[in-house]
């Protein structure tokens, strides 16, 4: 893996941003579900509707939002909110590690830009097609936008009109991101080493979600995987 | 340290969380640059871009309710066969909804 010296797959053109868009389209639909229960979410505590939507497009990033509205009041206290949109948004530091043996293909302005749209999402398809060989800037860059928008869309019809929405949980909606994350794990390289790996970042995972401070959990378990996976090295092909 | 939330108080808390944000969504790539990229760091990268995917799921599948978990079962599952994302996630999304409707 990690055949980065093949820099056809780190190019950055526009018709795969747009095949990327394509691409991410489908779960965008989903992220308009989660986008609306946001900006009613945002609309109950008190935010301006400007102010919601001003959240959505700049922060694009939904826990830490969620998160957000736990903490607004009269008063917003500065660093428990520092802390905990860090905390919740931490893993964006893991998928840019992960990330970099492509990006670093990429010029320093593109390298950085494609990454102010990461997300979940488009994070896990990217990954899978860098590891397959295929190209995936496009996915991150144009999966990136098609997500934005979708949120945006999303915080803006929840503001004006979530309290028409049914209750979201009853229909499974809560699971999309969970499915489409659990599938992009099992859609990837599955070995004996793989799967004891995993074992050990959810055991790690489910222990500092129970013994650690909020949301350390999934860097904790990430880092014990990879960890584990320095230590245990493949043998090299 | 607290900031009023009205008026403009509000579009600074934004800013704030807009900017640790975008800090998340640089920093791990502006750290990597100062790492040399050798076959060990290789391979804590690619175990560890499993590793958060699993780490996030795991309290998921833990703490969730019954819904929850037959969803992740039957992606799990239905992926294992097609080996295709999209049926994988809507099967496990239609699976937490008809079950919580029983």
């Amino acid at each position: 893996m990690l055949s980065s010296s093949d820099k056809s797959v780190v190019e950055l053109n526009w018709a795969e941003v747009g095949d990327g868009f394509k691409q991410l389209l489908p779960i965008s639909m989903f992220v308009v579900v989660f986008g609306v229960a946001f900006g009613l979410a945002a609309a109950q505590t008190g935010l301006d509707n400007s102010a919601s939507l001003l959240m959505s497009a700049l922060v694009f990033a939904g826990a830490s939002q969620f998160g957000a509205l736990d903490l607004w009041g009269a008063q917003v206290p500065v660093v428990p909110l520092i802390v905990t949109v860090f905390a919740i948004n931490a893993r964006h530091l893991l998928m840019g590690a992960t990330l970099y043996p492509w990006l670093r293909e990429l010029p320093a302005a593109k390298r950085y830009g494609v990454m102010m749209v990461i997300s979940d999402a488009n994070w896990a398809m990217s990954m899978q097609a860098f590891n397959s060989g295929k190209p995936g800037i496009g996915l991150i860059l144009g999966g990136g936008l098609a997500l934005w928008a979708a949120w945006v869309l999303g915080s803006w019809l929840g503001v004006y009109f979530g309290s028409e929405i049914q209750d979201p949980v009853s229909l499974g909606l809560d699971m999309v991101m969970g499915c489409f994350l659990l599938a992009m794990v099992i859609g990837g390289q599955k070995n004996l080493r793989m799967l004891v790996i995993w074992g050990v970042a959810a055991v790690s995972s489910l222990l500092a979600h129970r013994y650690l401070p909020e949301n350390s959990h999934v860097v904790v378990g990430a880092l014990a995987g990879g960890v584990l996976g320095a230590v245990w090295m493949e043998k090299k092909k | 340290m607290s900031i009023d939330s009205a008026g403009y108080g509000s579009f600074i808390i934004i800013l704030i969380m807009a900017l640790v944000t975008l800090v998340t969504r640089l920093g791990g790539v502006f750290v990597m640059s100062f790492v040399p990229i050798n076959y060990r760091v290789q391979q804590f990268i690619s175990a560890m871009s499993g590793s958060v995917l699993v780490a996030l799921l795991a309290p998921l599948a833990l703490n969730g309710d019954n819904g929850a978990r037959l969803a992740l079962l039957t992606t799990a599952v239905v992926m294992l066969l097609l080996k295709k994302p999209l049926p994988a996630i809507a099967a496990g999304v239609v699976m937490a909804a008809v079950f919580r409707h029983l």
